[in-house]
């Protein structure tokens, strides 16, 4: 194929980008600035991140949505790879079209249809609102995006290798953990980081389903934010950007040492 | 590997025994890896659907929780038949007399329909510069579209106060460059939601897009430049016809979250804007009336289920092929 790259597809790809990325520079620019208006250069400073680990409420906010997050990210992670393993491996039971339509239904569903209904089972089940209410409500969520990055690649996996081990004398959940398990890792580890963003992000499924002494970042940031915008939330915004920037960066790189192994094992393996 | 072949040789009646076995947990295994997740979903997904469904047809009181139960199974089954009669649908009747939720509808559709559209216009070239880029770097721009999903969405929409805000950067610079001399009043008005919208959702139009765009041929292109088809015109006789499925899948992926939408239409659209999923919110945390904002929710999914039915066929079709 020929690929001609023009001035064109350039010119697009560079003003889509910075569309996508000035507005988060920006806002990490501004939160090391000297001045409390958000808007106005004042000089460098890093007085806003000191006084964000004075500020209690936050801290705990920050606490309750990491904890939130581990836990839920688990939970999802399996659930998901579950989800996604019955979705392609199980072509035919009873159901399976509602099955497949709750997957990917919460995926585009508006989050305070979700939130209100989670909110509602709660009550109506007689439990109250709080850590671990959030927590199941975001499970739900998440191990839908899960069960979607995971059946990606289960879809291109090579099915002949788990024949093989079968063949050899394997159980299938022995297959399961020696073969298919590894080969699909990536895609689990990087379900698993989604499903932590998410959970991290999320804002309204956790005003409906959460209580007491559970308030999450989210929810402290966007209280303060309809307060007025000052550059200690624009610190904490940076905070969480960073977590979640090397979070990704390390995932890609293990990610591609990964690969990289991979491709040296099957040359090695051919030289044989 | 070759004591399993020894053990089948040696002693076949107690291999067939543990084949037996095996293939009977197997299939237990199997069960289960079906039956969790479905239970998990149907307890956190269908049911409390059901339960929305109920509340909206039941009345407000003034109690923890705000309204009077209806079909309970406090009483059996012949107190759930009879609750049948205390099923009220004053909510739904409310909603249709009180013009504030039908313009509220409307107005989340259409503006929803606009962002669909415009995000459409800014990701297509995107997707398509990105699909043309050599190979070598395709992965890399794949990744700095996906690289925003992951931070936060609320703080992407705050980023964008600190820029529309009449004293904002946007208006310093367009001041400064002397392109305006009063500045603009984008923060609070329908704008503001646009871009904001556009902004939060571009990624959601660009991967599907660009995963249509780069299975293309583009030697159909050539083909059509070699019999003298003008560069636009095979754009729209080939290029667009072409990418369609990932122009439905992006524009669906863009209007179902975009007409419930909350936290743009609050912090960028200002306490002047109508759109459905603040006034749910608006019901349910100022006015705690739970009835009227589930039977808002249901209408809104009502509204919802063919787009998101489409939404599915699709995906289950994508699955079909990948196979």
């Amino acid at each position: 194929m020929n690929t001609t790259w023009s001035r064109f597809n350039v010119t697009s790809i560079v003003l889509g980008f910075a569309f996508l990325y000035l507005p988060i520079v920006l806002l990490i620019v501004f939160s090391f600035n000297e001045s409390k208006l958000v808007t106005v250069w004042g000089g460098f400073s890093t007085k806003w991140y000191v006084s964000l680990f004075h500020n209690q409420g936050l801290m705990d906010a920050t606490w309750v949505t990491a904890r939130v997050g581990v836990i839920s990210a688990t939970f999802a992670t399996v659930l998901g790879t579950l989800a996604a393993l019955t979705l392609t491996r199980y072509t035919r039971f009873r159901g399976r079209l509602l099955f497949s339509g709750m997957v990917f239904a919460p995926l585009v569903m508006p989050e305070v249809i979700t939130g209100l209904s989670l909110l509602l089972l709660f009550v109506a089940i007689g439990l109250d609102r709080g850590f671990l209410t959030v927590t199941l409500a975001h499970i739900t969520l998440t191990m839908c995006f899960v069960a979607v990055v995971v059946q990606s690649r289960l879809v291109s996996f090579d099915r002949s290798l788990e024949e093989a081990a079968m063949d050899l004398g394997a159980t299938p959940v022995k297959t399961f953990f020696q073969i298919t398990l590894p080969v699909i890792m990536p895609a689990i580890v990087s379900g698993w980081m989604l499903a932590f963003t998410l959970s991290l992000d999320d804002l309204v499924i956790a005003s409906f389903t959460s209580g007491p002494g559970a308030t999450t970042l989210p929810m402290k940031i966007y209280s303060q934010v309809r307060l007025g915008v000052t550059p200690e939330i624009n610190a904490a915004c940076t905070i969480l950007i960073a977590v979640v920037a090397v979070g990704v960066i390390i995932a890609s790189v293990a990610n591609k040492r990964r690969e990289v192994q991979r491709q040296l094992d099957e040359r090695a393996a051919q030289r044989g | 590997m070759s004591n399993a072949a020894v053990t089948s040789a040696s002693a076949p009646a107690t291999n067939a025994d543990q084949s037996i076995l095996a293939r009977l947990g197997a299939a237990f295994v199997g069960r289960l890896v079906i039956i969790i997740p479905y239970v998990w979903l149907l307890f956190f997904f269908l049911i409390p659907f059901i339960i929305v469904f109920k509340i909206s047809l039941s009345q407000t009181a003034i109690a923890m929780p705000p309204y009077t139960p209806v079909l309970d199974f406090k009483d059996g089954i012949s107190g759930f038949f009879a609750g049948f009669g205390a099923l009220s649908f004053d909510n739904y009747a409310w909603l249709t007399q009180d013009a504030l939720y039908f313009n509220a509808y409307v107005t989340s559709v259409i503006i929803a329909a606009i962002s669909t559209v415009l995000t459409l216009i800014v990701g297509y070239p995107i997707a398509y510069g990105m699909a043309r880029a050599p190979a070598t770097i395709r992965p890399t721009l794949l990744m700095l579209v996906i690289l925003p999903f992951w931070t936060s969405f609320l703080i992407r929409v705050y980023a964008w106060i600190g820029i529309l805000k009449p004293e904002g950067l946007l208006n310093q610079l367009l001041l400064a460059t002397g392109i305006i001399s009063q500045p603009l009043i984008i923060l609070n008005t329908y704008t503001a939601i646009f871009i904001g919208i556009v902004y939060s959702y571009l990624p959601f139009m660009v991967l599907p897009l660009y995963s249509s765009l780069e299975k293309m041929d583009y030697s159909l292109i050539e083909a059509a430049k070699d019999l003298g088809c003008p560069p636009t015109s095979a754009f729209w006789k080939i290029t667009f016809p072409l990418s369609l499925p990932g122009v439905i899948a992006g524009c669906l992926l863009v209007f179902i979250p975009a007409v419930g939408e909350f936290v743009i239409p609050d912090l960028l659209g200002g306490s002047q804007t109508l759109m459905i999923g603040k006034t749910l919110w608006n019901e349910f945390f100022a006015n705690r009336d739970w009835p009227v904002s589930s039977a808002v929710a249901v209408i809104l999914l009502l509204l919802l289920t063919v787009p998101i039915m489409f939404f599915q066929q699709a995906q289950a079709r994508a699955q079909e092929q990948d196979k």
